[in-house]
This record gives structure tokens, C-alpha cells and sequence, in this order.
């Protein structure tokens, strides 16, 4: 077992999550985008733990699979109070802090 | 009771604050308070008088004092000091305000002050008696101020005309004068004595030469300053006949007990000073002497040309004044406190009688007067009384006094001021037949109707003119040995001072002879020319002979004095002095402030136009404007698009952790 083939994994995966954060215009998938950025973290957690024989890594995995449960209800919260004031989700569209 | 003799000023001091307090809620306008305190005072001398003529000599002086102040080795303190002399003013004293006290319910009834005159009355008798029985010059100090405040007050009673306020004013600076004089000569000698404020202590080392003659001269004559301005002695005088313009009550208690015999007093209680600082044992002449009979000579004339009866009273007392200081120039001791002793009878008694014809005439002018010997019956017999006692006719009390006077300078050779006493004698005679003959002879010349005064104010003068007749006896051998004033009027320690010059001396015939025969003359002249309308080539002379009438404008102006001090000196000082500081202030202080307001003002431009225009403001200004600035730079990187700011993040944290590598490489 290969601690660098999970490390690829975790690393393909958060880039895709960037990716994802950056280009997509719908919030929703923005917000999965940084699910699968936060599971990618969990991945590398997981890895270090096994790799070093202690639980460590899980129990911080448990903590940001609890802690991005909470950050996906709030944001999708906000998505949806977003959606009911201007019938759109479109991020672009969503500049009122703009200076 | 020796030892409790400070009850004595505090009763009527107390009263006087009982009055001050409560005087108009009292059933005889506080008049009762005053009279029951001084009565009380009277009662407490007496008893003290009679606890030490009952000593046997030798008596010690009786001191107590408790400090107030301590300030490194010198101690403040208040005490009393109890000898012949003490219990000699104490008795004098409470007697005549208490006379004066009693005048006073019916001189005063109805007055506008009523209760504040009482007030003023008993703080004055209070003031005289604590400056009479204190230990130390400090208290003295305080004392004569006070007797001085009170003066005021009292001369100025009746303050709405502005003569008598201007009277009043007038009387508190002249002694202020002196007081001068008295404050400077109190610290020299406090230093002279080392330290101490004690008189006795301070007489002590006086009598013992332990002080440096030059130091006593310069104390001594600045404590006689203050003699001459609080006793009325040439040529601070002129205060006192001005001072008739308080009520006369007022007078009689100023001239015979409270005021005026203070100077006199603080003389005979810092005698050993005095006597060692002026030589008074080299006979001759010596200031304090000479002084004393200028004064005598001077004010004995001045009391001929005077209308207001008041005044002619107040210019015997003058001179009167003058030949106690005379007697304790020419180091005749008991002889001049023996004249204060009389002359407050008889002088008390002539002002009260003065006070019932102004009472009765309701004028103070003599040219008003005439004729009243048979409407104020009581008032004439006792002002006779008075006049003769003063004028020195034998067996009176003036007589014995002044003759002792006489005597003590002849026989401790000082002939001037013998030739001088009794030229003031026989002056003295002819001015008070004139203002007997003016007042109470001839036809009445005023308005209204005279009538006797009532009984408050007829019995003091009885009393008083009874102890006219009989005071002077208490210095001859009917009273005996143990009650005779010379044995008992003395100042322990220093009894071989002021006996050095036989005070003990017998009765002189030949002397005294001389001085009645000159009184006599005094009466018989001046009797003849008024009584019996002779000597006329004396008529009309002031209008026939220049130098008469020279003579007689110069005494109408009393010397010019009023017009030196008041024009010469006050003036000229008032003159250049009030010019110089309106130049100072124009120049000087005007300039200071001036510039230092220019100073300001070109300061608060600088500070305006450089600091916080420029400065200040440029900071707050480039702040605003950086703000803005960058402001508007930086608003650009603030889309508004959350993706924007996620790359950055993720831009600015792959930056990082390239670097985080290659660092740690």
C-alpha cells in the first residue's frame, strides 16, 4: 500500500473541488465543489492516520464530515433565501459587495 | 480670684455677642445685657482690687498664661498679668463703662442703633479690659487694635452724616499711625528680649541693662509712636476733637477709660523700656516729656476758641493727656497714673454733664448755650464739680494729681517742664470758667426749651461728681497706709524704679501753694472777663491788633495741622505718587499686559496659520485624501463575486505553500 496513491487521489480530487468553486456558476454545484474539496482533506486525514497506525487521522475526518454537514445546511440556506429574492442562483449575478 | 481675673474682659464680651445675637429680642433692647456684664466686671475688679491691697507688700505680680501657638522656641500665648497697676485700670475702667453704660439707656433712648450701640459699647469695654490685664505685647496688640475697631464704630454711630463718618475714619487712621510705630516697636523688642513676647520678662532684662541701649531707644520710640497716635499727643492729635462727633456717652468713655489711656497705660506697663531707653534718670529734657508739654501748651490753647462744649472737653483732655505723659517723662510714675486715675473721673463726669445740656439744648454749640445753671440744676452743680476738679482747686481731685505732677518735675529736675505744667495749669482754669460761664451764666440764647435731664443720666453724674471730690484723697495719709494709691498702685520688681524719686514724697506746701495760686489766677482772670465784664482793653482785640488776630486765626485752624496733613503731606504723597503709579500702570503694567496680549495673539496666529492649518489639518487632509485614494485603487479587487475572491485565496495559499517548499528545501 501506497501512501502516495492516496495523496494523488485526495489531490485530483481537491482540484477538481477548486475547479469546481471557481468556474461553476450555480451555487449549488459550487457548494458540492467544496464538498469534494473538504472530502479530499478527509481523504488525506484517513491516509496519515493508517499510515502512521493511529486514529488521529479518522477522528479529525469525523470532525470535518460533522463541521461540512453544518456549512452545506447554512449555505444552502443562503442559496435558498438567495433564490427567493432574485428567482436565480447564478453567482455571477450575486455582486452586491461589489466596491 | 487673682487667679481668674480673665472673666474680667470676658463678661462683657460675652455680652456683647449675647447682645449682637439676641439685643432686639431682650426686653430693654440688649441695654440690660451690657449693663449686668460690665456691673459684673465692676464687682469682679472690685473684689480682685480689694484681694491685693490686702497682700502685704512686698505683692508678687500674678501671672498665668497658656500657650495657643507653638512655633519652635517662641510660644503665642494669651494670659493675664494681675499687679497695682492692673487692678488700678480694671477698677477704672469697669467703673466708667459701667457709668457710662447706665448714661446711656437714657442718652441713646429711642436711637435708630439702640442695640448696636450697646453692642459696640460692651466689645469696647471688653477690648480695654483684656489689653489692661494681658501678659504679653502680642495680646496687648490686640487689645489696642480692637479699642481702636470699636472707636471707629462708635465715633461713626451715627454714620449718615458725613462729617461723622469722615470723623470716624479720620480717628482710626491717625492711630493707625501710630499702631505703626507700636507693631514695629513690639517685634524689636520681642527680639530684644530674646525671643519673648512677655512684658514682665522684657521689663526684667530692661531693668537689668541686658538689652543694648540702642535696641530699647529704637523699641522705645516706636512703642511711643503708637502712644502719641492712640493718647492724642502732639502732633497726631487732631483725631480726638474730631472725635466728638460720636455720641457723647461715647466720648466719656473714650476719654476717660478706654481709648486714650491706653497710650498712657501701655507707658506706665512698659515703664523699665522707656526709663532706660530715653534716660529719663538724667533729668532735662527727654522725648517722651517733651512731648507730653508741647501737647499740654498746644491743646490748652486750642481749647479757647472752641464753641462745641464737646470740644473745649476734648482739648482739656488732650492736655490732660499730655501731663500724664509729661509725669511719666520726668519719671514721676504714680504721679501720671495717679492723674489717669482722677482725670477719668471728672473727665467722664464733665462729658456726661456735657452730654445732659446737649441732651437738654440739642445743640453741641456753647453760642447756642447760656443760662442753664437754674433750668438743669443737677447738671450745672456736677459740672462744676468737674470743672473745678480739673482746674486743680485744692482739695478736688485734680489738684492732688496734678500737684504730684508738678512736684515729681521740679524735684527730679526738669524745670521746663515744670515752668510748663503750671503755665498748662492756669491755662487750663481760665478755658473751663469760660465754658462754665458760656453754658451756664448769662441769657439763653438758644431754641426749645432746656429741661434736667432724666434720673438714668442725673445719678451717674452724681455718683461721678462724688468721686470727683473724693478720688484725689487716695493718695494722701486720711485713706491710711495700707489704702494709699502709692502703696498699692505698683508693678512688682520695679517698685525701685518707679519710686526712685521719693514717691512717697510728702505734701509740698510751697509747691503746691504755687499751683493754686495759679489756678486761682486762671478762674479769677478769666472770671473777671467774663463774669464781671472787666478788663476791657481785651475786647475786640482780635480786631484790633494784627498779631492777636494772627494768633487767633492760627488757633481757629488748630495750627494748621489738619491742612499739613491732609493737603501738605497727604496731598503731595496723593500727588506725585498717585501720578507715578498712573504712569506705571499706563507704561508698565499697561505694556506688560499689552504685550502679552500681543505676545498671545501672535502666538495664536502662528499656531493657527502654520500648525493647524498646515500641519494639523495637512494630516488630516492627506489621511482623508490617502484614504480616498487607495480607496479608490483597492475598490477594484472588491467585485462582489465570491469567485474572485476563492481564487485569489487558492492563488495566494498555492503561493504560499511554493514557498513553504522551497524554504524548506
Amino acid at each position: 500500500m501506497y501512501l502516495s496513491q492516496f495523496l494523488l487521489l485526495a489531490a485530483v480530487l481537491f482540484c477538481i473541488g477548486i475547479y469546481g468553486v471557481l468556474a461553476r456558476r450555480n451555487a449549488v454545484l459550487v457548494l458540492m465543489s467544496i464538498e469534494l474539496m473538504l472530502n479530499a482533506v478527509n481523504i488525506n486525514l484517513v491516509a496519515f492516520g493508517a499510515f502512521r497506525h493511529n486514529v488521529i487521522g479518522q477522528v479529525f475526518a469525523l470532525f470535518i464530515i460533522a463541521i461540512a454537514a453544518a456549512e452545506v445546511g447554512v449555505g444552502l440556506a443562503i442559496v435558498l433565501l438567495i433564490y427567493r429574492n432574485r428567482t436565480s442562483i447564478d453567482l455571477d449575478e450575486v455582486d452586491l459587495m461589489k466596491g | 480670684m487673682l487667679d481668674n481675673v480673665w472673666l474680667i474682659p470676658l463678661l462683657p464680651a460675652v455680652s456683647f455677642a449675647i447682645i449682637l445675637l439676641a439685643g432686639k429680642r431682650l426686653p430693654f433692647k440688649g441695654a440690660e445685657s451690657g449693663i449686668v456684664a460690665v456691673g459684673a466686671s465692676f464687682v469682679l475688679s472690685v473684689v480682685v482690687a480689694a484681694k491685693w491691697i490686702g497682700e502685704d507688700a512686698p505683692r508678687e505680680a500674678i501671672e498665668h498664661s497658656s500657650t495657643w501657638l507653638q512655633s519652635g522656641r517662641v510660644g503665642f500665648g494669651a494670659g493675664t498679668h494681675v499687679d497695682g497697676l492692673t487692678v488700678m485700670m480694671l477698677l477704672v475702667v469697669s467703673f466708667i463703662s459701667l457709668m457710662v453704660h447706665v448714661y446711656s439707656t437714657g442718652y441713646m433712648h429711642g436711637d435708630r442703633r439702640y442695640t448696636y450701640f450697646f453692642a459696640a459699647l460692651s466689645l469696647f469695654t471688653a477690648s480695654m479690659l483684656l489689653l489692661v490685664v494681658s501678659d504679653n505685647s502680642l495680646q496687648f496688640l490686640v487689645g489696642w487694635e480692637l479699642v481702636g475697631v470699636c472707636s471707629f464704630m462708635l465715633i461713626g454711630h451715627w454714620w449718615e452724616e458725613k462729617e461723622n463718618s469722615d470723623a470716624a475714619v479720620k480717628a482710626f487712621l491717625t492711630t493707625r499711625t501710630g499702631d505703626i510705630g507700636l507693631m514695629i516697636g513690639i517685634i524689636t523688642l520681642f527680639f530684644a528680649a530674646k525671643g519673648s513676647f512677655n512684658i514682665a520678662h522684657l521689663n526684667q532684662l530692661a531693668l537689668d541693662g541686658d538689652i543694648s541701649h540702642r535696641l530699647l531707644l529704637v523699641g522705645g520710640c516706636c512703642l511711643f509712636l503708637g502712644v502719641v497716635g492712640k493718647s492724642a499727643q502732639f502732633p497726631l492729635h487732631t483725631w480726638l476733637p474730631d472725635a466728638m462727633a460720636g455720641p457723647t456717652p461715647v466720648s466719656a468713655l473714650i476719654h476717660a477709660a478706654t481709648m486714650v489711656v491706653a497710650g498712657v497705660y501701655l507707658v506706665a506697663r512698659f515703664y523699665p523700656v522707656f526709663f532706660s531707653a530715653f534716660s529719663i534718670d538724667a533729668g532735662g529734657v527727654n522725648l517722651v516729656s517733651i512731648i507730653g508739654a508741647i501737647t499740654i501748651v498746644i491743646a490748652a490753647l486750642l481749647a479757647f476758641v472752641q464753641d462745641d462744649v464737646k470740644k473745649v472737653l476734648a482739648y482739656s483732655t488732650v492736655s490732660q493727656l499730655g501731663y500724664m505723659v509729661m509725669a511719666l517723662g520726668v519719671g514721676a510714675w504714680s504721679a501720671g497714673i495717679f492723674h489717669l486715675f482722677t482725670h477719668a473721673f471728672f473727665k467722664a463726669l464733665l462729658f456726661l454733664c456735657a452730654g445732659s445740656v446737649i441732651h437738654g439744648v440739642h445743640s453741641n454749640n456753647m453760642s447756642e448755650m447760656g443760662g442753664l445753671r437754674k433750668l438743669m440744676p443737677w447738671t450745672f452743680r456736677t459740672f462744676i464739680i468737674g470743672s473745678l476738679a480739673l482746674s486743680g482747686v485744692p482739695f478736688l481731685a485734680g489738684f492732688f494729681s496734678k500737684d504730684e505732677i508738678l512736684l515729681g518735675a521740679h524735684r527730679n529736675g526738669f524745670p521746663i517742664m515744670l515752668a510748663v505744667g503750671l503755665l498748662g495749669a492756669f491755662m487750663t482754669a481760665a478755658y473751663m470758667t469760660r465754658a462754665c460761664y458760656l453754658v451756664f451764666w448769662g441769657e439763653y440764647r438758644g431754641q426749645g426749651h432746656p429741661h434736667e435731664s432724666p434720673p438714668s443720666m442725673v445719678v451717674p453724674l452724681q455718683i461721678l461728681a462724688g468721686l470727683s471730690v473724693v478720688a484725689g484723697l487716695a493718695n494722701t495719709w486720711i485713706v491710711g497706709d495700707r489704702l494709699r494709691f502709692a502703696h498699692w498702685a505698683t508693678v512688682p520688681g520695679t517698685e525701685e524704679l518707679i519710686q526712685r524719686f521719693g514717691l512717697e514724697h510728702a505734701f509740698s506746701l510751697s509747691d503746691a501753694s504755687i499751683s493754686v495760686a495759679v489756678a486761682l489766677a486762671g478762674i479769677g482772670l478769666s472770671g473777671l472777663y467774663y463774669f464781671r465784664d472787666a478788663l476791657k482793653p481785651l475786647r475786640g482785640l482780635t480786631r484790633r491788633s494784627t498779631t492777636a488776630r494772627a494768633g487767633y486765626t492760627l488757633l481757629v485752624n488748630k495750627y494748621y495741622l489738619d491742612h499739613l496733613y491732609t493737603d501738605i503731606i497727604v496731598g503731595s504723597i496723593k500727588g506725585p505718587i498717585a501720578q507715578a503709579a498712573y504712569w506705571f500702570d499706563q507704561r508698565v503694567l499697561d505694556g506688560v499686559v499689552n504685550g502679552v496680549g500681543a505676545g498671545a495673539r501672535a502666538a495664536g496666529n502662528f499656531t493657527y496659520d502654520v500648525i493647524d492649518q498646515k500641519v494639523v489639518d495637512g494630516f488630516a487632509n492627506g489621511a482623508g485624501a490617502g484614504a480616498e485614494e487607495s480607496g479608490s485603487i483597492l475598490r477594484h479587487i472588491q467585485t462582489g463575486r465570491v469567485q474572485q475572491y476563492a481564487a485569489a485565496l487558492f492563488a495566494a495559499a498555492a503561493l504560499f505553500a511554493v514557498g513553504l517548499v522551497l524554504i524548506t528545501q
